[in-house]
């Protein structure tokens, strides 16, 4: 398994063509307490950079984008009746959808761990 | 990912900063740009603030709002040819809450006015204070001084638990009723104190000397009732309160009779104008408006915000001022001006939020009850 990162604050699992899409702990600190998580539907397709999301907090509303073109396979049915699940474990059990990935090739362009990390330092 | 609607100013020039600038962010408080100058927006989180605040007390710093001082020969007719208010009314010790109103009859900002001796003084809005100053100038005669006392900080002490907070610093503040205000000591600095606030809560507002502002926030932290909240869970209290924020749920483009502030203009002023726009007001209050601003509680849990279109029946009949999840509640509320036909109390509605329609329906407004110690 390799995990991605995008510069819009999304990680990606990808194992084999199935990727798993969410949030970075660095985000969820960012938008503060989520309330409602609005979930793609299950067969939508979605280009690289769409959003296929919507996370909310008190705050605000806030797009979540798909880092590489895909279909949603599966959503994680959990966050309807809890979204902080996304504050308290953004990068494992607050995961939002996979994707069946229509261009492996689009990975390329991501992150990986080290330099999201370095990223959001500079941030 | 990113930030569809947040509230922060973003053509704010150069970012100010405030007294207790440093006292935030050594307190662990996340700043942002707000009304020219960085804030904080929450400490510990906006849920945990907003409630710890609605069960205890919460210290909020307001020092970006505008703190006039006014004073001279004619004072009193001079304020009433501006303001929609009824001086006469206004004994010493008392505040009110006006309005600033253009000749059209729209709000150009919503404002706290106290008596002191000789003097009246106003709290106005931190986005608006240089323009207030700007139409209050011009306004008022020559013989009327203006003084911005922006060498004072503003604290806000709010929940049921500040007032026995306070108390320990500011003896005898506990004995003040809503709107009512005094002159006192905290740690030997000079505070001015009015129980009133922006949260539907029991509380106080603390005018001190800029100097004094971090060894007064820090002892009214140190109290165990006392956290510092920040500018979210200020929102959502004011919102769960029902009160109205300038720049979103009031503006030049909306009148104060359709925002439901008749309170905000003296019953003798309604009667004989000679206010900016009174000619508007004595009409709308005779003839009522076509839209009026109403409360709309949301099904579910997805909030809808500012800007959002509100439909019946497939008709576009209004549009949201403010939005949000309610953490008293537990559900999402928002404020919006809606043709007058479906502004009464249970009319359903849907909320148009990015292409989906949401339940709504019109409840009366606060959301949440105040707890004002009257």
């Amino acid at each position: 398994m390799a995990r991605y990162f995008t510069e819009e604050h999304e990680w990606i699992d990808v194992v084999g063509d199935l990727g798993t899409v969410g949030i970075t702990d660095y985000a969820q600190g960012q938008l503060g307490d989520i309330t409602f998580v609005d979930l793609p539907e299950e067969g939508a397709s979605f280009a690289k950079g769409d959003s296929a999301c919507v996370v909310d907090s008190v705050k605000a509303a806030s797009d979540v984008y798909t880092p590489v073109s895909g279909t949603v396979s599966a959503v994680n049915g959990a966050l309807s009746d809890a979204p902080e699940l996304v504050n308290e474990d953004a990068e494992q059990g607050g995961w939002l959808f996979r994707l069946t990935l229509s261009d492996a090739a689009e990975l390329d362009g991501l992150m990986d761990e080290a330099a999201y990390k370095d990223f959001i330092k500079g941030l | 990912m990113s930030e569809a609607n947040d509230n922060i100013d973003e053509d704010a020039v150069e970012v100010l900063t405030l007294p207790l600038d440093a006292w935030h962010r050594d307190k662990g408080g996340r700043m942002v740009e707000f009304a020219g100058y960085w804030m904080p927006v929450q400490y510990e989180g906006i849920i945990a603030e907003h409630l710890w605040t609605r069960e205890n007390a919460g210290l909020f710093d307001v020092s970006h709002m505008g703190q006039l001082l006014l004073s001279g020969e004619g004072l009193e007719a001079a304020v009433e040819a501006v303001l929609p208010i009824d001086l006469s009314t206004l004994k010493l010790g008392q505040q009110r809450y006006s309005l600033l109103l253009d000749e059209e009859g729209g709000v150009l900002d919503d404002l706290m006015v106290q008596r002191w001796p000789d003097k009246l003084y106003m709290v106005v809005n931190g986005a608006t204070k240089w323009d207030d100053i700007g139409t209050l100038r011009e306004a008022l005669p020559d013989e009327v001084t203006i003084n911005h006392l922006d060498e004072q900080a503003l604290l806000a002490l709010q929940g049921p638990k500040a007032s026995a907070a306070l108390e320990r610093h500011a003896p005898g503040v506990s004995a003040l009723t809503f709107m009512k205000l005094g002159h006192f000591t905290i740690a030997g600095h000079p505070a001015t104190i009015s129980r009133s606030g922006y949260t539907g809560e029991d509380g106080f507002e603390i005018s001190i000397p800029a100097e004094a502002a971090a060894e007064v926030a820090g002892l009214l932290c140190g109290e165990p009732e006392v956290k510092p909240i920040g500018l979210g869970a200020r929102d959502s209290l004011r919102l769960e309160a029902g009160l109205p924020l300038y720049g979103h749920d009031l503006g030049p483009d909306t009148s104060p009779i359709e925002a439901g502030l008749i309170f905000g203009i003296n019953k003798r002023r309604r009667a004989e104008g000679g206010f900016p726009g009174a000619e508007r007001i004595q009409r709308e209050l005779a003839e009522g408006t076509a839209r009026r601003w109403v409360g709309l509680a949301l099904e579910g849990r997805q909030a809808a915000r500012e800007g959002a279109e509100v439909y019946a029946g497939g008709e576009l009949v209004g549009k949201l001022t403010s939005g949000g999840f309610s953490p008293s509640l537990n559900h999402p509320i928002a404020t919006a001006y809606v043709a007058s036909e479906f502004a009464a109390e249970g009319t359903a509605v849907e909320i148009d939020v990015r292409g989906k329609r949401l339940p709504a329906r019109v409840v009366p407004m606060p959301f949440v009850p105040h707890r004002y110690h009257r």
